[in-house]
């Protein structure tokens, strides 16, 4: 009984899902005879294609790994450094310097969005990527250097003393012994932030107005938001923004699960 | 280490802090700044003092923004929880042990899987399905429920509670990891003890299981309800705060004010407060919890 009523629940869960993909591969033709909830005749890829064009579903998604992958790569080389500085170096006030990433880290996108919008506007980082790219690269480097910090207190010192034995400079000990070693949790991190970037959508939405810099969380949430698709075409779109996601939780699947875990009990 | 071989430590902290100083802190105290002006986002502000807080004190829509919050932390904070709890113990428990660990994690899986979607991706699943000739529509006209059909998102007194569900289908799966990977600490010797002294399933779930995984019972607590004060996206997508006000909510209440009404102090005060009411509630939740810790 527990066992059938979870099953049942995995179900109601998924059903959303294979509703998307069946509508997705009808013709618009038998969607109207049909209605959503026939299962397809056949697949019929038109709307999937005219989506994909319409919007230029590619430039959408290229912007997101852009955007996604540099914040991702940058994030982890700010909390690192921020981290060697706090974790292993204890440069004084340390447990301050962490209350203010914290905070930063919690403080709602709301309260930041109109100065953002301002800022950007006045340095012409409006409307393009690096602007997107510097104001994640700081919000998940928040999470980061947190998380981080307290992994480096615990770095084995035999190894740093090691190393400045050996005449290794603070940058050369970073880059040799701590990096490496830490290699496991920076991958963690650097899954996590890109994840995370991918499906931002707040501040891109502020940031980027321009239909070429969009991200595909945007650039769908705007078109959902004009309503100017039919029924077909939503699922179409609604699918092209549920593979990658998929994809995602297939490829870090392990990652994904052991780290919400540790970011949860700290 | 001596001070000085510390403070060689302190031009890495260089690249983050001009970031952190850059896009948080100086955003953060203009926000301030602003909130204390008239401004449409052109010209010079104006400055009025702590009028705009006045305004929002007396503005009902501000509150009735609030009360829509309320069910919000609901169904992303209070009901997930509970259903986490739940579902979890029975994975756990139940289907892992009797099924073997596998059939435990596929089921997690599915369950987990809605927290993976950008939530614009799921609104847009969801306002597809909720629609008036949409497929939830169709399947109840289909099993002779017709007159159960319902405009779910377009109808004042059902929106709130259909974006809700909405919130719940996406959030449980959350919960859920955690509550599960929590169990896995706990000793299995309590277990064992209760079953021996004749607690039934659900006293243990009680007595033990509760009191074990209490640490990530508060972490769930505390990031959901954050979560649920940060709301704007879903709300964007389903329903764009309609209909008339009825699923609006601070966060998507202060970015009308700053990009449709041009209202930018109001929007920036309204932004303000809900940075201290997510920050008192942060130091709140982690007072109590290391009081817990303690005791």
């Amino acid at each position: 009984m527990v066992l059938w009523s979870l099953v049942l629940l995995a179900v109601l869960m998924l059903v959303p899902f294979v509703i998307v993909a069946m509508n997705a591969v009808k013709s618009p033709a038998e969607y109207a005879t049909g209605g959503p909830i026939k299962p397809p005749h056949g697949i019929d890829l038109h709307g999937i294609v005219d989506f994909w064009q319409r919007v230029d579903f590619g430039g959408k998604l290229l912007n997101s790994v852009v955007i996604s992958g540099s914040v991702a790569v940058l994030a982890v080389v700010v909390s690192v450094l921020n981290a060697y500085a706090l974790g292993i170096g204890r440069v004084r006030g340390r447990t301050w310097i962490l209350v203010v990433f914290l905070v930063a880290n919690t403080v709602p996108q709301e309260a930041l969005v109109y100065p953002l919008y301002y800022l950007a506007n006045q340095t012409g980082l409006y409307d393009t990527r690096l602007g997107v790219i510097l104001v994640f690269t700081i919000i998940q480097g928040a999470f980061g250097t947190y998380l981080l910090s307290s992994t480096f207190v615990a770095f084995p010192p035999e190894l740093l003393e090691a190393a400045r034995i050996d005449g290794a400079g603070k940058l050369q000990t970073l880059l040799r012994i701590v990096v490496p070693v830490s290699r496991p949790t920076l991958g963690m991190l650097m899954v996590f932030f890109f994840i995370w970037t991918w499906n931002e959508f707040f501040l891109p939405l502020v940031l980027l107005i321009s239909n070429e810099n969009q991200t595909v969380t945007v650039a769908l949430g705007v078109l959902q938001g004009q309503r100017m698709m039919d029924a077909t075409m939503t699922s179409a779109s609604a699918l092209l923004g549920v593979i990658p996601a998929i994809a995602f939780f297939l490829v870090f699947q392990r990652t994904l699960t052991r780290g919400i875990t540790a970011g949860a009990v700290k | 280490m001596t001070n000085r071989n510390r403070a060689s430590y302190l031009p890495f902290l260089i690249p983050g802090a001009v970031l952190l100083v850059a896009v948080i802190v100086v955003p953060f105290a203009m926000n301030l700044g602003i909130s204390l002006t008239k401004w449409s986002g052109v010209g010079a502000p104006e400055w009025i003092g702590l009028d705009n807080y006045r305004r929002l004190a007396a503005d009902g829509v501000f509150w009735a923004s609030f009360r829509h919050n309320v069910g919000i932390v609901v169904a992303m904070a209070v009901l997930p929880t509970m259903a986490g709890l739940v579902i979890a113990a029975a994975l756990f428990d139940f289907v892992g042990r009797k099924f073997g660990p596998r059939a435990a994690s596929v089921l997690r899986a599915c369950i987990y899987l809605p927290q993976v979607l950008p939530i614009a991706v799921a609104g847009i699943v969801w306002t597809w399905i909720l629609a008036p000739d949409g497929a939830l529509n169709d399947v109840l006209r289909a099993v002779g429920l017709g007159a159960v059909a319902q405009d779910w998102l377009g109808d004042p007194d059902l929106a709130l509670y259909t974006v809700m569900g909405v919130l719940l289908w996406i959030q449980v799966g959350y919960p859920v990891v955690i509550f599960v990977a929590g169990m896995q600490r706990v000793d299995p010797a309590l277990h064992e003890a209760a079953e021996l002294d004749g607690a039934s399933w659900w006293g243990r779930f009680w007595h033990v299981t509760v009191p074990q995984i209490r640490p990530e019972i508060f972490v769930v607590l505390l990031t959901c309800t954050i979560a649920a004060l940060k709301v704007f996206p879903p709300i964007y997508v389903l329903t764009r705060g309609g209909p008339g006000g009825a699923t609006n909510v601070p966060s998507y209440y202060s970015f009308q004010n700053f990009f449709e009404r041009t209202q930018v102090g109001y929007g920036a005060a309204i932004a303000t407060v809900l940075t201290v009411l997510i920050l008192v509630l942060t130091t709140v939740f982690l007072r109590v919890q290391n009081r817990g810790e303690r005791a």
